[in-house]
């Protein structure tokens, strides 16, 4: 069970972060050129595998108990800011993510820049697809990594990894365009409530915590997170009905 | 030292976000949590309970 729960988690995350990484490279390749925007991917997917490469194996030294608390609380700090943000989506107080419209603000923006060459590279071009494709991987590499050396199996979350790399990578390939038809927003929702369901099964165990029926309170603590958040789109929803939205909310 | 800065930011950025008040509460949750299990208490259910308060808090915080 949280084998199955385990490669959804890595390729539904994994996944998310590619459709983004996807956007800024399409629109940095086809803005500023392929060869430069490519030589960033490279670059960027070469540094990542570094620190995997460094992270990795140290976190394999570390007492299972500790790796639990610290990755625990990590994975509750990030799962609650992809909640409230799905949350608040969910029940209108926020703009739902269009990645058509940030490929057009992107693809803009790129088109404006000033060309400056270094390394015989357009510079901008190479800069925006290494930021893009890094940040949006850092945040990959750590789920993989945390979750694979959690539960004891890091090539099973590689391997949630790697299927959303291919549908991603080959569904980008083909249509060359922003996959705006990928339910982003509601996987969004699911990312949020996978990573504060381990961050709480996990965090709990660090710190000492013995769970009813084991692991098995896994589904539990997913169906309290899923309830939980529902509830608050629906109190949300009623909220804003009633009250209009801030400018701050809705920003 | 700017760079020192730059670099803490970066993490501090990727790791807390815009709403510190969640961080706060999940380090706050743990700790009750470890002192209650260090007892012998039962404390399984602290998290959930702090994961319901301070998504409540955080979400009133941004709509209000």
């Amino acid at each position: 069970m949280s084998a199955a729960f385990l490669v959804a988690s890595a390729f539904l995350a994994s996944a998310v972060e590619m459709v983004e990484a996807l956007t800024i490279v399409l629109a940095a390749g086809l803005a500023r050129g392929w060869r430069s925007s490519l030589v960033g991917v490279g670059a960027a997917t070469l540094a990542l595998g570094v620190v995997v490469a460094v992270l990795g194996p140290a976190l394999t030294v570390i007492p299972l108990s500790t790796l639990r608390l610290v990755v625990g609380a990590l994975l509750l700090v990030f799962g609650l800011q992809w909640l409230r943000k799905a949350i608040l989506r969910a029940s209108g107080y926020r703009a739902l993510h269009h990645e058509d419209a940030i490929f057009t603000r992107e693809l803009e923006q790129a088109e404006h820049a000033a060309r400056v060459d270094r390394a015989g590279l357009d510079w901008y071009g190479f800069t925006i697809a290494f930021k893009g494709v890094f940040l949006e991987g850092l945040e990959v590499a750590f789920i993989v990594l945390t979750f694979g050396s959690t539960q004891g199996s890091i090539p099973l979350a590689v391997a949630g990894a790697a299927g959303a790399l291919v549908v991603v990578a080959g569904v980008g390939l083909a249509v060359r365009a922003p996959l705006t038809r990928v339910p982003e927003n509601a996987m969004k929702f699911a990312v949020g409530v996978m990573l504060t369901t381990f961050g709480i099964f996990w965090g709990a165990e660090g710190a000492g915590a013995d769970w009813p029926g084991s692991d098995a309170a896994l589904l539990g603590v997913l169906a309290f997170v899923c309830g939980a958040s529902l509830l608050f789109v629906r109190l949300l929803r009623r909220q804003r009905r009633t009250a209009p939205a801030t400018a701050e909310a809705r920003a | 030292m700017s760079r020192l800065r730059a670099f803490g930011g970066f993490w501090w950025d990727f790791v807390v976000g815009d709403d510190w008040l969640s961080a706060a509460g999940v380090a706050i949750g743990l700790v009750a949590t470890a002192a209650l299990a260090a007892e012998g208490i039962a404390a399984w259910w602290v998290l959930p309970l702090a994961v319901l308060v301070v998504l409540a808090v955080s979400l009133r915080r941004a709509t209000r």
